[in-house]
């Protein structure tokens, strides 16, 4: 396969996994700011545009966070370069440069999704719709990954797609439960109060974990619980342990059919030794904000690493 | 706007009786619901509109993507008439290859004086390069798309041939499977010749055109300038169905004497190049040095016999109308036959009197730029505003032999279904043909371009033609 194939599949499913993970921490914001008064939803709205790292942007373009010139910008804006519409719009320029490397059923999904949403962000989005907007964006995500499942070669093109789901899962919900620690609550007096709780539901929420967490924890909402669920549970999919470990194991058949090893490959064996020693209670230890920007750090080294291994660039 | 008279139409005579070709056609058109009809021409667009057959637009804002309109009546060719068509191409194409090799040889034509030698010496697309040298298989025009129109029961003429980068077969495919989506039990009753294993004939006669000493199995690769290029869809649709590498010129690069393409394993050697981009971007090192879409050293490797090149390079001298003018001459010198398929009737401009001729007559003439393509840069003196003509006529006089003329022909129309019914509309053909050693190889098809404006004469696709599926009847 092309490294330029190889790079295109791994990007294209990178954003379609950024808009997905964008889209439904708008979702979360939403819920969080339709159950405050006024000038706390302002706060929250400002929380989430700081989480996606939109606050400079957004503050040279509108001076309040009215919720719908947040949404707006989050979804649609031409001055936001990590907007839904554009990350949608890279996913599908992506999928049209790898076209000879995956399904139809991959493109046609990927293309109608793009069209669907791009018609449905074609005008600012009221009130009414930005819901059925981020339905539209979770439904692409869902789409695109069951025509790949059902229908894509489990050659190397499947693991780097693979690759960049899970890369850029990782980092979006390392980067979701830093925000939540780091910014969501107005001060540390709050912990354990009844906004905290809701604020953590909200975060299980945004990556549909909150029935899954309720299975197993008897519908108790716990802060200390839930970031066990969210950082070291295995079974639950859009947990960090579970992002790696299936990260780990796309690389593992990476090295399998190339016969040999990569940097990638070393730095996700470091990165399992520390997961695999990890306690919930080391996590608190060592500070979950201090935790998480390892954890990042680390994500973002063995993307490069990926990129570098299998020749994405000359 | 001047509607021809009496064009012929491909599928009712003159007493208003059904052609032949068409009876089968008809027969079940008449037993549908016209609602139905309907529903079925939208679902159609819907279809190509999510699959993304679509072509860009240069020059449109972010390089839209349009879909070039479908027309779902099929125009039809009846088996006699296509053996008569596939004989003709043969001829032709067989001409043009043995035309190029001699223009980079022995040049016995013009030693012949049956061409001028200003025909070459002045062209764009002739290269010094492939002087002396014979490509692989000695094949120079691998894939060529041979316009055709009709007058008449009898009258086909070739329009154009275009032997550098035809385009326009994805449209022949995916025309004739949308067809057989939407209409599964119409093929069941009319039997028609199938063309979905044109990438399986293109990938063998590419392989058949591998240099000596490859592998086994040759290492085929499409070149695209990319994904803004206007056919990309196609590119990316043959490679697919090749089961080849579709390539950019960023992912190849020269190493120990060959062709390689960057993989994630490390660099492999490519033996067959099946490319989109033109002779001038190929090789920055050798042609434009700004071209960032080609190879750097892609001509050293070729000349070198370690790579086949197709199309090769300087085959595209005979898309050029001035050769074109001279092409029953050609066809005559090299086959020793009276061609088969007659040009259309052309005045070249270069020459004294046939200017005088076309000048005198221009609002009757159909005048093109002898490098043209794609309906720019011509005037269709009919249709033309007197300040058009006079326009055109200055810049005629300024270049005299960049122009030839062409009477307007009146060409055939073929139905296309419209809100109020069947409506006639202009056609033309773009028949498809393989070339390798072991053969000529003419796909049983083609593409239909359909004027869709009443009257018009003109179907390219960025000029709003339309395409239509093409059925050659079996026996």
């Amino acid at each position: 396969m092309l490294g330029r194939t190889a790079h295109g599949l791994f990007w294209m499913f990178r954003y379609l996994e950024r808009a997905e993970n964008t889209a439904r921490l708008l979702d979360a914001g939403l819920r969080m700011a339709v159950t405050r008064d006024l000038a706390t939803a302002e706060e929250e709205w400002r929380s989430v545009i700081e989480a996606f790292g939109l606050r400079d942007a957004y503050e040279a373009k509108h001076g309040t966070y009215a919720g719908y010139q947040a949404w707006n910008f989050i979804l649609r804006d031409p001055d936001n370069p990590a907007s839904v519409l554009r990350m949608m719009g890279d996913t599908r320029t992506n999928a049209r440069a790898v076209r000879s490397a995956i399904t139809s059923e991959l493109w046609e999904v990927v293309n109608e999704s793009w069209m669907s949403i791009r018609d449905a962000l074609a005008k600012p989005v009221g009130q009414g719709s930005v819901g059925e907007v981020v339905a539209l964006v979770r439904r692409a995500g869902t789409l695109a990954h069951g025509a790949m499942h059902g229908s894509l070669l489990r050659n190397e093109g499947f693991h780097f797609a693979r690759a960049g789901t899970l890369i850029e899962r990782a980092d979006c919900v390392a980067r979701s439960l830093d925000l939540k620690y780091y910014l969501l609550l107005p001060s540390l007096s709050y912990v354990g109060s009844s906004l905290d709780r809701g604020q953590w539901e909200n975060v299980l929420r945004s990556v549909s974990g909150d029935s899954a967490f309720r299975w197993l924890n008897a519908g108790e909402i716990d802060a200390r619980a839930i970031v066990e669920f969210l950082v070291l549970d295995e079974r639950f999919p859009r947990s960090l342990a579970f992002c790696h470990s299936a990260l780990r194991d796309e690389l593992a058949a990476l090295a399998r059919l190339h016969g040999r090893e990569g940097e990638s490959n070393a730095l996700m064996r470091e990165s399992d030794m520390h997961m695999a020693n990890l306690t919930i209670e080391t996590v608190f230890e060592q500070g979950l904000h201090e935790f998480l920007v390892d954890f990042m750090r680390t994500n973002s080294q063995i993307a490069a690493a990926i990129g570098e291994d299998y020749r994405f660039l000359r | 706007m001047a509607e021809p008279v009496s064009a012929f139409d491909e599928m009712y005579a003159e007493d208003g009786s059904i052609r032949p070709a068409y009876e089968g056609y008809c027969e079940w058109q008449e037993a549908q619901e016209t609602a139905w009809l309907r529903r079925k021409h939208k679902d159609a667009e819907t279809n190509f509109r999510k699959t993304g057959i679509t072509f860009n637009v240069y020059g449109a804002e972010e390089a839209e993507e349009r879909l070039i309109p479908f027309d779902m009546v099929p125009r039809i060719i009846t088996s006699a008439e296509w053996r008569k068509l596939t004989r003709g191409i043969e001829q032709r194409v067989s001409a043009l290859n043995a035309f190029i090799y001699d223009l980079y040889h022995r040049q016995e034509i013009i030693r012949a004086g049956r061409v001028p030698e200003r025909l070459f010496r002045g062209n764009a697309a002739w290269l010094q390069e492939m002087v002396g040298f014979t490509p692989p298989g000695g094949v120079y025009t691998h894939i060529v798309g041979v316009d055709l129109v009709r007058t008449g029961p009898d009258d086909f003429f070739v329009l154009e041939d275009n032997a550098r980068t035809p385009s326009g077969v994805s449209y022949m495919l995916e025309n004739r499977e949308t067809m057989m989506a939407m209409f599964p039990e119409l093929f069941s009753q009319v039997r028609v010749e199938t063309v979905s294993d044109y990438p399986r004939r293109l990938a063998r006669s590419l392989a058949a055109c591998a240099p000596k000493g490859c592998a086994d199995k040759p290492n085929v690769a499409v070149l695209t300038p990319g994904i803004y290029n206007s056919a990309y869809f196609e590119h990316a649709f043959l490679a697919d169905q090749m089961g080849a590498e579709l390539v950019e010129g960023s992912d190849l690069r020269v190493k120990d004497g060959r062709v390689q393409m960057r993989c994630t394993k490390g660099y492999e050697p490519v033996d067959v190049i099946y490319r989109r981009v033109d002779d001038e971007f190929l090789d920055p090192l050798t042609f434009n040095p700004d071209s960032v879409l080609g190879v750097p050293g892609i001509m050293d490797v070729y000349r070198s016999g370690g790579i086949t090149i197709a199309n090769a390079p300087g085959a595209g001298i005979c898309d050029d109308k001035a050769i074109y003018s001279f092409m029953p001459e050609i066809v005559e010198f090299y086959t020793g036959e009276k061609p088969l398929l007659p040009n259309v009737e052309t005045w070249r401009c270069s020459d004294a009197d046939s200017l005088a001729y076309v000048l005198d007559n221009l609002e009757e003439l159909v005048v093109k730029e002898v490098h043209g393509s794609g309906g720019y840069g011509m005037l269709i003196g009919p249709t033309s505003s007197k300040r058009e003509i006079a326009e055109f006529r200055k810049k005629l006089e300024a270049k005299p032999d960049n122009y030839i003329a062409q009477p307007t022909l009146s060409l055939s129309t073929c139905p296309i279904f419209t809100q109020k019914g069947l409506a006639p509309r202009h056609v033309d053909l773009r028949p498809f043909v393989l070339v390798s050693p072991d053969g000529i190889d003419v796909t049983p098809g083609g593409l239909t371009r359909v004027a869709l404006k009443k009257g018009s004469l003109v179907v390219n696709s960025s000029q709003g033609g339309g395409t239509k599926d093409t059925w050659v009847l079996k026996e």
